[in-house]
């Protein structure tokens, strides 16, 4: 287990005070003039040494993703958005940065606005985290007070940190969705290129981060990329917070060390699967988007992102929903397609029109009222949602699906042959509708 | 995606107009943005106006958000119809219910509180209950699913319920004292129940 002395998130449950005090003794804002003062590349090379990938999802490398950032301003206002728009199933991470550690991520996005030459910043809340923006806000009240942000602070790098927040739409998650967003209009993705790095909010250079991400990034600049870097193997470096939800014992929100075996997650953690380990269907290994893995390939699994690809699943976002054999598999993703559905933006075709096919077909199958070659068809439908999209939205929507086709085929057959097995006065329907 | 209309003619109210208090507030947003970005704000002021239009946006305070910020009024009624926090309808005087259904809370029963709303409330969502106090509606992901089931009434969120608790939580908002939000058994928010498994070294 990860030494208490290694975790970043020392506030992780509310225990102790957010607020300034708190976070200071917790070891906040400490030395972060000196931080700034080693100047933008020694920031950037320090966090791309330290190999963090960025906690949202996609895991691209941050140091990275910063120094595509303009090294001279042509004029244009450099922009940190911060991407607290959480809502991918499962994810509760960041809510509890914002409120229960917010200094953290208000400290981190003063040194990535310093590392990316931006004077202004922006947090995108979801609009569910009513408390939580109140409480971010309040943090950056009191950093304001404290002259640690803000025009002419003790850091000697301007900066303003404004709280921005949205009104129930998945897709702002996406991050030029998020940048749409922001600018006042329906969350719908634009095209990339042009990418947020040379044209993003009002069309001046961008660059959008996790909550977690941000709030990572104090901790490494103060203790050094090495000690980053020493937590879990190469490509797959640090802590990391990990939901676990489902059917637990205890479900929970813990910071472990990247690569952390899923058993130790669930048993130590958790409390253990309800029923026992054997009693284990399925886990989703990083929230609604990634394909489930089956019980069989979780004994020895470890939570980091190349294991995950290694099964065709992925680390995302670290949530971790646990089904055991009590669960209507079919069921359960179908749900995950209805929300799929209830959240496409509406932009491209494919992902409008194929959320809706796909949740329909997947709701009569999970009552066995459909043709065993329509789990070919919807295979091939998401192959065809797959990758022509606009944005990631219709490639996360297809995931389920299919890894329930990958590892459950059998089960949707079973219930098939169950169905036809009975006489039904109803006509079983096709797939073409 | 969902489609939704704003709510029929007859139940539109004649006129909509922030008070002093909010129309200051409104202009501190609207100080958020670069100069001629005002429309930035358009979120954070249409919502102020629901509240202040008693939980719901009506098409007077669609086109009054319009005006304060120069924008087309289609730009806001997109906003408004794009954005499902908005309510287009009336809802419950006392409270709108938003449940999660999402699969994290399914798997932990949010079925309990579907069937505590239709008997206690409305058997269709985004109706109101005979007295009026009431709606309810399924929303998806509310991103507390360690706390599952869960649900958003207002600006709190009540966590690991059960249909006993969530009457509890009704009960006491309906006498008009509203319990405490966070998770409804003896548990320190997101941690395990019974206690964390780690940070026990670190001093709170």
């Amino acid at each position: 287990m990860l030494d208490d002395k290694d975790r970043i998130f020392r506030n992780l449950y509310g225990q102790g005070d957010w607020g300034l005090e708190g976070a200071r003794k917790r070891g906040a804002w400490d030395g972060t003039k000196a931080i700034l003062e080693k100047g933008r590349d020694a920031i950037i090379n320090e966090v791309k040494a330290s190999g963090q990938r960025g906690r949202g999802g996609a895991g691209f490398p941050t140091g990275l993703k910063w120094s595509f950032m303009p090294k001279q301003s042509d004029g244009r206002p450099h922009y940190l958005v911060v991407n607290a728009d959480e809502s991918e199933p499962g994810t509760c991470k960041d809510r509890e940065i914002m409120r229960h550690d917010p200094h953290l991520l208000v400290e981190g996005c003063l040194i990535a606005g310093c590392a990316m030459g931006a004077h202004v910043g922006y947090i995108y809340v979801r609009g569910e985290f009513i408390r939580e923006r109140e409480r971010l806000q309040a943090a950056i009240d009191q950093a304001y007070e404290a002259k640690l942000i803000g025009k002419d602070n003790v850091h000697g790098w301007d900066f303003d940190l404004y709280v921005h927040h949205g009104a129930g739409a998945y897709i702002c998650g996406e991050e030029t969705a998020l940048l749409e967003s922001l600018e006042g209009k329906k969350g719908q993705p634009r095209l990339k290129p042009p990418f947020p790095a040379n044209v993003g909010l009002y069309g001046c250079p961008t660059t959008v981060n996790n909550v977690e991400t941000i709030a990572q990034v104090p901790d490494i600049m103060r203790r050094g990329a090495a000690w980053f870097s020493s937590i879990g193997r190469p490509n797959n470096t640090g802590t990391k917070l990990f939901c676990i939800s489902g059917h637990v014992e205890k479900p929970c929100n813990v910071e472990e060390a990247m690569g952390v075996p899923l058993r130790e997650l669930i048993e130590v953690h958790a409390g253990g699967v309800r029923g026992g380990w054997d009693n284990l269907l399925a886990v989703i290994p990083g929230g609604s988007s990634m394909p489930l893995i089956p019980a069989s390939q979780c004994h020895d699994l470890k939570m980091d992102f190349d294991a995950l690809v290694a099964l065709k699943s992925a680390l995302g976002t670290a949530a971790v929903i646990v089904m055991d054999k009590s669960t209507d598999i079919v069921r359960a993703m179908a749900r995950i397609s209805y929300f799929y559905k209830h959240e496409s933006c509406g932009q491209c075709t494919p992902c409008r029109e194929g959320m809706g096919w796909m949740w329909r077909v997947l709701t009569r199958m999970a009552e066995g009222r459909a043709h065993k070659r329509e789990i070919d068809m919807l295979f091939e439908v998401t192959k065809q949602i797959e990758g022509h999209t606009i944005c990631a939205f219709g490639d996360g929507a297809a995931w389920p699906v299919q890894g329930l086709l990958r590892h459950f085929r059998p089960e949707i057959e079973r219930r098939i042959d169950q169905y036809a097995a009975n006489p039904h006065p109803e006509p079983v329907r096709v797939a073409a509708e | 995606m969902s489609v939704r209309r704003l709510a029929p003619p007859e139940l539109q109210p004649k006129e909509f107009a922030f008070t002093p208090a909010n129309l200051a507030w409104a202009r501190q947003q609207m100080a958020k943005y670069p100069d001629g970005r005002q429309a930035s704000a358009v979120i954070p002021i249409l919502w102020r106006a629901q509240e202040q239009a008693g939980g719901w946006t009506p098409q007077k305070a669609i086109e009054c958000v319009a005006d304060l910020l120069g924008m087309a009024y289609i730009r806001v009624l997109e906003i408004a119809t794009f954005y499902t926090m908005f309510m287009l309808v009336p809802v419950g005087k006392k409270a709108h219910v938003q449940v999660c259904g999402t699969t994290p809370c399914m798997l932990r029963g949010s079925q309990a509180l579907f069937d505590v709303c239709r008997q206690r409330i409305h058997h269709d969502p985004f109706q109101v209950s005979a007295d009026g106090n009431f709606s309810w509606e399924e929303v998806e992901c509310l991103g507390a699913c360690v706390n599952a089931p869960v649900v958003l009434i207002g600006s709190d969120t009540y966590e690991d319920l059960t249909a006993a608790s969530f009457e509890k939580v009704l009960d006491g908002i309906a006498k008009g004292k509203r319990p405490n939000p966070g998770p409804q058994i003896k548990r320190q928010m997101s941690a395990p129940v019974g206690g964390p498994t780690t940070l026990k070294t670190v001093k709170a």
